[in-house]
């Protein structure tokens, strides 16, 4: 069983198309992909454990920081660039984006939503930094160092003339409810959305 | 010397001499009529030939990667540590072939064996053999074993050189491609050290233009000075401040230039007079000349990418952090153009403080991420091996 948000990322990615994957983990939805779609994949990631994982699985793996940039990728190489859950741990999310449609014609990026209910909730009443049980970091340690809200990505893509081509908003347990449809920013966690220039 | 053999070696071994008879030509225009290879094998061919490992060697390698040749011996072969039973390069799996590639002076043709047009030894007439001419040589080796597809090939530094180039001259005989520490071409900061190991020897007044062989002298200043210079590529900047320092051998300095004071200086004295004993200079100036040679894109118009373009097999690229010889940035060059070239490649960028050296280290992290992909490496068959299985079952 794919984990829910690699599902949907995975029904909008092309058969025998080429695919990279920043921040890959432990290579799960690359080696789906290779296997149920003749994907021709690579990963990078820093995780020493998951690089392993990656190579024990046969998915290509390349170590290396994104936040040192991709130049050495060259424009147009790949069909789709996902990054999944790092957006918000970027030294600057707007250039990766942009890098990510440098050098693939279409990125699919998926990030939580600081506009959620919970963490507007957190925020007012408590004063503090919202913590949880899906994002369990206080100020001072947490990778997430540049949290938006779906509205805000919107706008950057506004800024930056990206097309949005997609997006789903996912709760917690990553699952599309119809019932987030209503107010996304409010009572979506996740969103997953396919973008591309 | 082991009391017992260790339970993950692959024990006692024995060097074998495979004669060739066909002339090989050569990339510098010369042929060599009939020449030997001197191998070492760990571990069995299995029955449809699809197991089979090629160990490329380095700069001062040899056939001897692994085990022991007596009870007598010091230590085992070079590369014990990743050679064996359960260990990466398993020879439970694997049929592991090493060998001593020509020029070299472990047994297989070069500057000390006889050159038969003269019946005295080649010495510097040898001709200068390149990482092409290896890996032509090594094919040859293969059809006597009877193997026509490798599993896998793997080299660390100059051996990888090996690995690279025979993925790309022989797409597919290679199913997987391991190149560690490696480079896709020397740098001039690379030829530069060669160069002062080269005119260390040629300058040796016992080298007599390469012909020492036949006033019964060797260049031993001159080849010990060559590896000193060389050892100290091999190693970091912070390895030898954790290893040697600024320790003395006496706790005072002695004021004169008699005797090394500082335990680096001994232990470089050291290490080159013992190489200077056991190595051929002759042979030293042929490895130097190979690495300065090799630039496989320099065939494709100078572009590493449509070089690697022709790779049909998955490469595994392993660097380590402080190697400044050949640095994670010069895998990274290799890696960046299997990308661009559409290869499957896995890359790890491995911690450790032994410089260039590492790849003979068996750190935790490297052989964790080697064992991994060699595991893959057994596991999957060969397309056709699994053809002949179908054919069998229908």
């Amino acid at each position: 069983m794919l984990r829910p948000d690699l599902e949907i990322i995975q029904q909008w990615i092309a058969p025998g198309s080429r695919v990279l994957d920043l921040g890959c983990g432990d290579g799960e939805l690359l080696a789906h992909l290779s296997s149920e779609k003749q994907v021709e994949g690579y990963g990078l990631e820093i995780n020493h454990d998951n690089i392993t994982a990656c190579v024990e699985k046969g998915v290509s793996v390349i170590e290396q920081d994104i936040d040192n940039g991709l130049a050495s990728i060259r424009d147009n190489s790949f069909d789709t660039v996902v990054m999944t859950q790092a957006l918000q741990t970027m030294h600057r999310p707007d250039q990766i984006v942009d890098e990510m449609l440098r050098i693939g014609r279409e990125s699919i990026v998926t990030f939580p939503n600081f506009a959620h209910w919970r963490a507007r909730f957190y925020l007012a009443f408590r004063g503090r930094m919202p913590v949880s049980k899906f994002l369990p970091y206080t100020w001072y340690n947490t990778p997430n160092i540049h949290f938006c809200t779906f509205d805000d990505f919107e706008r950057l893509c506004v800024e930056r003339n990206i097309r949005i081509l997609e997006r789903t908003v996912v709760d917690h347990t990553l699952r599309d409810r119809w019932w987030i449809r209503l107010w996304p920013n409010m009572l979506g966690e996740i969103a997953i959305y396919r973008i591309t220039r | 010397m082991p009391t017992e053999i260790p339970a993950d070696s692959v024990g006692l071994v024995t060097p074998q001499t495979l004669h060739f008879d066909t002339p090989l030509a050569l990339t510098c225009g010369r042929v060599l009529e009939s020449y030997d290879l001197v191998i070492e094998t760990y571990g069995e061919l299995n029955a449809d030939a699809s197991n089979a490992v090629l160990i490329c060697h380095a700069l001062s390698g040899h056939a001897h990667a692994a085990g022991y040749h007596s009870m007598e011996d010091r230590k085992p072969g070079w590369w014990d540590s990743a050679i064996g039973p359960g260990k990466p390069i398993d020879t439970n799996r694997f049929f592991v072939v090493a060998l001593n590639n020509l020029g070299g002076c472990h047994g297989s043709t070069g500057p000390r064996s006889i050159n038969p047009d003269t019946g005295k030894p080649y010495g510097p007439d040898f001709p200068i053999v390149t990482v092409k001419d290896w890996v032509n040589s090594q094919v040859r080796l293969a059809d006597r074993l009877g193997v026509r597809q490798w599993a896998a090939i793997i080299g660390g530094s100059l051996g990888g050189m090996q690995a690279m180039q025979w993925a790309i001259d022989y797409p597919d005989r290679v199913r997987h491609c391991v190149v560690i520490a490696s480079a896709p071409k020397l740098s001039a900061q690379n030829i530069a050290f060669n160069e002062v190991a080269r005119q260390a020897i040629s300058k040796d007044p016992q080298f007599h233009e390469g012909h020492y062989y036949e006033h019964e002298v060797v260049p031993k200043t001159g080849l010990a000075l060559a590896r000193m210079v060389g050892h100290i590529t091999y190693l970091s900047d912070d390895g030898m401040r954790e290893k040697f320092g600024r320790e003395l051998r006496a706790g005072k300095l002695s004021f004169d230039f008699n005797n090394p004071q500082f335990e680096v200086e001994s232990y470089l004295q050291y290490q080159g007079e013992r190489f200077s004993t056991s190595f051929d200079a002759n042979t030293y100036l042929l490895m130097t000349k190979a690495l300065d040679y090799f630039d496989p894109a320099a065939d494709y118009d100078h572009d590493l990418v449509r070089a690697l373009s022709h790779a049909t097999c998955r490469f595994l690229v392993i660097a380590f952090t402080t190697d400044w010889r050949f640095s994670p940035a010069r895998s990274r060059e290799i890696v960046d153009a299997l990308v661009a070239a559409r290869k499957p490649v896995s890359y790890a960028e491995i911690d450790s403080a032994h410089g260039h050296d590492a790849f003979l280290i068996p750190s935790p992290r490297y052989m964790e991420t080697f064992a991994a992909y060699m595991n893959r490496v057994a596991a999957e068959a060969p397309a056709d091996a699994q053809g002949e299985v179908q054919h069998a079952a229908s």
